[in-house]
């Protein structure tokens, strides 16, 4: 809810601040440097040392007759190739998986938040009571809902009876265990994170533009298209991204819904190596891979859409 | 102050957005405890033994907040008149309303000693995982008692994170039952007392299956194609296939011919889909659900579950045999209230108290005239197999033989493939 907060609160602040002050002052003093300090000192304590700490047990090598979980310091770089020697289809996989949860999270939450932004303008009774109804469901906790999913998609329950009845899931078939399930869980569990950015740019969508482009003969598509569509694409950029990243590290919804072969992601890789095996370095080459993997994917997506300021 | 300039183009909403969002994925990654433990007693179920109670588990609280670590380590023997438990979901008689323990509340007024009782162990390897590095430091753990099966307490043994027991301060430990006095983890049990065992074997839905499942290889029968759930708990889903396949699993003649041998089968069953899922203790959901009519299961499972559900489950040991796998009390070597442990396994190993415990968790008891001691309980449980198994049950049972480090890791590691984690 402060990130609602934050959002009315943000651009206001912003352009009211920009206006104001003409010639930025000299510093008189490092009193920013303190300031600072508390960030840095979380940052590096709570990421810089856990990332180093990652990518030194990622090149552990076994100890000869050791003890299980036993791993000595090395440089054993095969570590990553036996890695992904072994996982690449849990690891494309959730890739693969992120990104269908990204679409259909977009195909749903766009229309949701135009609705919310454009067509409930001017009534923000209904408008807070929509925005309250999105981001209702973080009210409970996130396996609960992801288990009560597993009941509504269980064999006997009424969306699978459905289905068969309409001819659309083949007697016997189902849903809990199969790759629909798994993604339609990323796409519910995330669909909050797609709808509030684009929201958010949508919000402030001056509607002259749109009248603007009907008073040239532009259809409601064409403006739609040319006007509305590019000004809300940097909510869209930051939506996708925001469900894209997780979905991809999620093993909550692959473990719950899926968790047979076809479904497994490789949150659940590492999970196992690290719990079960102890097989700590395949588990850290696994993490730092798929680090790496987002970064080149998030960077290589921010530079195409043009909005590397985002970031 | 100046004001960082925006860049043309840049929506301070959504670089607000971003940065928020990025602030959770780094918070994510470095979850607190307790949140950690929570959703992970979820995700794993509880491998390798008992408590029926996931959805439970996951309700409760979940990290060590549940036993605070009282006093600092000093002294030896026992430090003050407290003790800090760390058991299972659902593995304790409770009273109707669930909020006491009728037999650990007679323990602290008998002995004086104030139990903090928590149920943090959902799992043995996530449990171990949590408090392995204070044991290798020896730094308090928290715990001055914990329950933990039997290949879990072997490596415990093993790598030196428990202390002797003084049979002294444990008369009642005589009572054990002889077929659990002796385990090759443990010889003579100076380290370890057992807490429950129970039976791995098959249960179904009577609905369904109305003929019943005699053997594991009924489990591939083509009707339940797709409705059949296996323990990820490899010493049960292998074992029971290997039992299957005529290896006395707790003999040390086999090796890799022979896992490799049943893991081809299972493997085989998962590419052809006739297993639906591998999973933990959700198992039991997913036989209420509906979703699974045929499982491989835990016996005190399918007991509780018959409670709620009107006799609806079917549970029996395979004709090649089943596993019977047992948790271990264990005092960590960390603890300072050594003697307040032992009193307290010297109380539950009292017939009359470990009938009442049996009478409540439906596990097989370890102590030797619990089953007189019923009587008095609930005579409706004398007879049951369940708990008090004959002669002719526990000859078709076997204790999954203890691995070596190199053996566990390696077959976790090729099982874990298998079915996709």
């Amino acid at each position: 809810m402060s990130l609602l907060a934050g959002l009315g609160a943000g651009p206001a602040g912003a352009a009211g601040g920009a206006a104001v002050v003409p010639a930025p002052r000299r510093p008189t003093s490092r009193a920013w440097l303190w300031l600072l300090l508390p960030g840095l000192v979380y940052l590096l304590l709570l990421f810089v040392v856990p990332v180093v700490a990652l990518l030194a047990t990622s090149l552990y090598a076994p100890v000869p007759g050791g003890e299980l979980g036993q791993y000595a310091p090395a440089l054993r770089v095969a570590n990553y190739a036996d890695a992904l020697a072994a996982f690449w289809p849990q690891l494309t996989r959730s890739f693969g998986f992120a990104l269908l949860a990204t679409l259909a999270a977009l195909l749903i939450g766009y229309p949701m938040a135009y609705v919310i932004a454009v067509r409930a303008r001017g009534r923000p009774l209904l408008q807070g009571l929509l925005l309250v109804l999105v981001v209702a469901p973080f009210f409970t906790s996130f396996i609960l809902r992801t288990i009560a999913w597993r009941q509504i998609l269980a064999d006997d329950a009424f969306v699978v009876q459905a289905l068969q009845l309409l001819h659309l899931l083949p007697e016997g078939g189902r849903l809990t265990a199969t790759p629909v399930a798994v993604v339609s869980g990323l796409t519910y569990n995330f669909l909050p994170f797609m709808v509030l950015p684009i929201y958010a740019s949508l919000e402030r969508l001056d509607p002259r533009l749109v009248e603007a482009g009907a008073d040239l003969y532009a259809s409601p598509a064409t403006t739609f298209r040319t006007v509305t569509l590019p000004l809300s694409l940097p909510g869209v950029v930051a939506g996708t991204l925001l469900v894209f990243i997780p979905a991809s590290g999620d093993y909550v919804n692959s473990s719950l819904l899926g968790n047979s072969t076809n479904t497994s992601m490789v949150g659940q890789v590492i999970d196992a190596r690290f719990f079960r095996v102890l097989d700590y370095p395949t588990a850290a080459s696994l993490s730092v891979v798929l680090m790496l993997v987002i970064l080149v994917l998030v960077g290589a997506y921010v530079r195409r859409a043009g909005t590397e300021d985002l970031l | 102050m100046p004001r960082r300039a925006l860049p043309p183009g840049e929506d301070p909403v959504v670089a607000a957005l971003v940065a928020a969002a990025r602030g959770a994925r780094a918070a994510r990654r470095t979850p607190p405890r307790a949140a950690d433990v929570s959703r992970r007693s979820f995700l794993l179920g509880a491998l390798g033994t008992a408590g029926t109670g996931a959805l439970l588990a996951a309700c409760g609280t979940g990290g060590p907040t549940g036993s605070p670590a009282t006093t600092p380590a000093a002294g030896a023997g026992a430090s003050d008149a407290t003790l800090r438990w760390a058991n299972w979901t659902l593995y304790l008689d409770q009273s109707e309303d669930g909020g006491t323990y009728p037999t650990l509340d007679a323990f602290m007024a008998d002995s004086g000693i104030d139990v903090a009782y928590s149920e943090d162990v959902d799992d043995n390897d996530t449990f171990t995982g949590k408090v392995s590095g204070q044991l290798a430091n020896g730094q308090d753990i928290g715990y001055d008692l914990v329950t933990l099966t039997d290949w879990m307490a072997a490596r415990w043994i093993r790598q030196g994170w428990t202390q002797e027991l003084v049979k002294e301060n444990v008369p009642n430990a005589a009572n054990i039952l002889p077929g659990l006095a002796d385990v090759d983890f443990d010889p003579g049990r100076t380290h370890s007392l057992t807490w429950q065992s129970g039976f791995g074997g098959i249960a179904w839905d009577k609905d369904a299956v109305p003929g019943g499942l005699a053997t594991v290889s009924d489990l591939w029968r083509p009707e339940l194609k797709g409705r059949v759930e296996v323990l990820s708990e490899m010493r049960d889903t292998i074992g029971l296939i290997l039992l299957e396949q005529g290896v006395d699993v707790s003999s040390p003649d086999w090796g890799d011919t022979e896992f490799e041998a049943a893991l081809d089968v299972l493997r085989e069953q998962i590419a052809n889909g006739q297993i639906r899922q591998v999973r933990g203790n959700s198992y039991a959901q997913d036989l209420v659900s509906g979703d699974a009519l045929a499982v491989i299961g835990w016996s005190g499972d399918v007991t509780a579950l018959n409670f709620e559900n009107d006799d609806r489950f079917g549970f029996a040991i395979p004709e090649g045999g089943g596993t019977l796998w047992s948790d271990n009390l264990l005092v960590p070597s960390t603890s300072t209230r050594r003697e307040n442990a032992e009193r307290l396994m010297d109380h539950y190993y009292d017939p009359a108290v470990a009938a009442q415990v049996a009478a409540y968790v439906n596990y097989i008891t370890p102590v030797e005239g619990a089953r007189e001691a019923m009587e008095e309980v609930d005579p409706d449980l004398v007879d049951n197999p369940l708990i008090f198994p004959d002669e002719a049950t526990l000859s078709q049972v076997k204790v999954f033989r203890t691995l070596t480090p190199e053996e566990e890791e390696r077959w976790n590691g090729a099982f874990l493939e298998v079915i996709g984690a």
